[in-house]
């Protein structure tokens, strides 16, 4: 079976998200061909995630049309029945136009392997698994980030350059805000993320969750009303109506777990509450618990891991 | 310049209901489920639509692929001040299906500017925005937490990787809306009452073959018991952590 995967790009290099869908579909089977957009140097990776190929497209484009227009072309140069992308915002925007262009049936945000033609995804916000069927030859999925590692082979990729014909762009990107001046990971990609609610009592309390956050090497997220609040910015807020997220390990403190605030991360790998409440519904979707005031707990936490080798 | 606003919005479970199934587990056991508009179409696409209309004039219109048990959830909608609604009369089961739909009454009736949710709470997909963008052809400003207008040209911030990117694109466009872009609006009464008497247009659709179906659903597995550490002891919650969770 043949692949191709479409890796996004970053600041001259190849996403984690991206490379993740190279490694998932070899798992699947599959001989993959990423293709890339924009500056690169060397296969940037893929070939050790596990393909065999790059097609390089030198333009970095940002208009998902024509990002779709050269996954499909690629795909139709490849020969490949399979298509795989990340389930990030770039892919979310791709992925879809790729499907339409291919006539392809499409499954998003897959979190198991294509067997056969069936595939597993999470629905209803991490509360129960589909097991989805694709009734077309041609399928395209996105993986959940987060949710496959990246291969680690010896591999090289041969780049190739690639330039398919394209419509011109019709979305210009004009600036960017960057979220935080820090350089943490952003809350999609995080591997670790330390979240706190209102049980903070106010912004002026969040150096304790920040410290942890540090000691961690994690990212930093909070509950609905605290951003709604404005104690801390909205792009913080995970939950049914913010960002889902899917990390190793999520510390949540002084939030009760509300069943929206419990939708967007329930799928992290590890979870620990943190609240003084012990009957607080949070202990029932966690791995791990401390009753107790935050205000205390979190300094001891975050020494305790300081004092790790 | 006025504008003519097409929002797609779909009927979603309320979000604390229960989860289950039924039909040897491939149907949603609606039984009991209360439903709601989707809250990206509802709190962030509709209501953004409507601010841009007050302010610059034009109409909006909504838009569901559903059958009449939506019809409590688009009322809904033009009690929060819609100007009409369309009803595609079909069972939404697969999302090329529901953006074809979509795709083709955005053709027909001439819309600048079509806003869908960021993705539907129970299917989780985010993928009709983009279908529908390709099918007519249009730029596809994804995951958006602002939006304005200013003649043809549709600004907007997205979220993107460490930040939110400034784009533009000339109307014809789709949006997808993420948090962000408004304030929910609670109906008044009066909105509700005027609700009862605003058109709602129901258009008959052919079946068509679906692209992909769910073969099962599966609840997860029931989370193990959560181990209570003491809070004077955050060195066993670290111990615990590494060796036994082993993410440390
Ligand atoms: C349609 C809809 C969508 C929603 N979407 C989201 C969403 O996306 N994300 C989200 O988060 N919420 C969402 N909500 C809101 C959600 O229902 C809850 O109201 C919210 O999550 C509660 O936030 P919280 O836990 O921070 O605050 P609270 O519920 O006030 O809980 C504070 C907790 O802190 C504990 N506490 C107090 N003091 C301390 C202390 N010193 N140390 C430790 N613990 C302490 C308390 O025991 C309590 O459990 C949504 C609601 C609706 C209706
Ligand atoms: N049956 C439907 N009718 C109208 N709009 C829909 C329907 N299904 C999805 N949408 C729109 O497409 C968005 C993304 O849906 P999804 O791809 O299912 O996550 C939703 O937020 C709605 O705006």
């Amino acid at each position: 079976m043949k692949c191709l995967a479409f890796v996004p790009t970053k600041d001259g290099a190849a996403t984690k998200a991206g490379l993740e869908a190279v490694s998932y579909a070899v798992s699947c089977g599959a001989e993959v061909t990423a293709m890339m957009a924009g500056p690169i140097s060397g296969d940037s990776g893929a070939g050790a995630a596990g393909a065999s190929k790059v097609l390089h497209v030198s333009d970095d484009l940002k208009d998902e049309a024509q990002l779709a227009q050269a996954v499909a072309a690629a795909a139709e140069a490849e020969g490949a029945v399979l298509v795989v992308a990340p389930h990030d915002h770039v892919g979310r925007a791709v992925a879809p136009r790729v499907a339409v262009r291919l006539k392809a049936g499409m499954v998003p945000g897959v979190t198991g392997l294509l067997e056969g033609a069936t595939v597993q995804r999470n629905v209803f916000s991490g509360k129960a698994m589909a097991h989805v069927s694709v009734h077309t030859d041609r399928k395209v999925l996105t993986t959940t980030p987060n949710a496959f590692g990246v291969n680690q082979g010896e591999g090289q990729a041969n780049v190739e350059s690639f330039a398919p014909e394209l419509e011109p762009a019709k979305l210009t990107v004009t600036g960017f805000d960057a979220s935080s001046e820090d350089g943490s990971v952003p809350l999609p990609e995080a591997v670790r993320v330390v979240s706190a609610g209102r049980g903070l009592k106010g912004p002026e309390h969040w150096g304790i969750v920040e410290e942890l956050a540090q000691a961690l090497e994690a990212t930093t997220a909070c509950s609905r009303p605290v951003s709604d609040m404005g104690w801390r910015p909205h792009h913080e807020h995970v939950g049914q109506t913010g960002i889902t997220i899917r990390p190793d390990l999520y510390i949540a403190a002084g939030i009760s777990g509300a069943i929206q605030h419990l939708a967007g991360v329930n799928q992290s790998k590890v979870i620990v509450a943190i609240n003084t409440d012990p009957e607080a519904p949070f202990f029932k979707a966690a791995d791990y618990g401390i009753v107790g005031d935050a205000f205390e707990v979190l300094p001891k936490l975050t020494a305790a891991i300081q004092s790790l080798d | 310049m006025a504008m003519k606003f097409l929002v797609c919005i779909s009927k979603a479970p309320d979000t604390t209901s229960r989860i289950a199934f039924t039909e040897g587990d491939t149907q949603f056991d609606a039984n009991g489920v209360q439903f709601i508009v989707n809250p990206y179409d509802e709190w962030y696409a509709l209501v953004r639509a409507l601010e841009l209309k007050e302010q610059h004039g034009g109409s909006v219109t909504t838009l569901t692929v559903g059958q009449a048990d939506c019809d409590p959830v688009i009322r809904k909608a033009l009690a929060i001040g819609a100007d009409d609604a369309i009803r595609i009369d079909a069972n939404p089961v697969d999302a090329m299906q529901v953006a074809t739909l979509i795709a083709e009454q955005a053709r027909q009736g001439a819309y600048d500017v079509i806003l869908c949710g960021k993705e539907t709470i129970d299917h989780n997909g985010s993928v009709v925005g983009g279908m529908l963008a390709e099918l007519i052809d249009a730029p596809f400003i994804s995951l958006a937490t602002s939006l304005e207008v200013e003649g043809n040209t549709v600004k907007a911030k997205r979220e993107a990787s460490g930040g939110l990117e400034h784009v533009q694109a000339e109307s014809p466009v789709v949006v997808s809306a993420s948090k962000g872009m408004a304030e929910q609006r609670i109906p008044n009464m009066r909105g509700i009452m005027a609700a009862r008497t605003k058109p709602l247009n129901v258009i008959s659709a052919e079946e068509s073959a679906q692209s992909a179906s769910v073969a099962k659903f599966e609840l997860p597995p029931a989370k193990g018991d959560c181990k209570i550490v003491s809070a004077d002891e955050p060195e066993e919650l670290v111990r615990l952590l590494r060796e036994e969770a082993k993410i440390l």
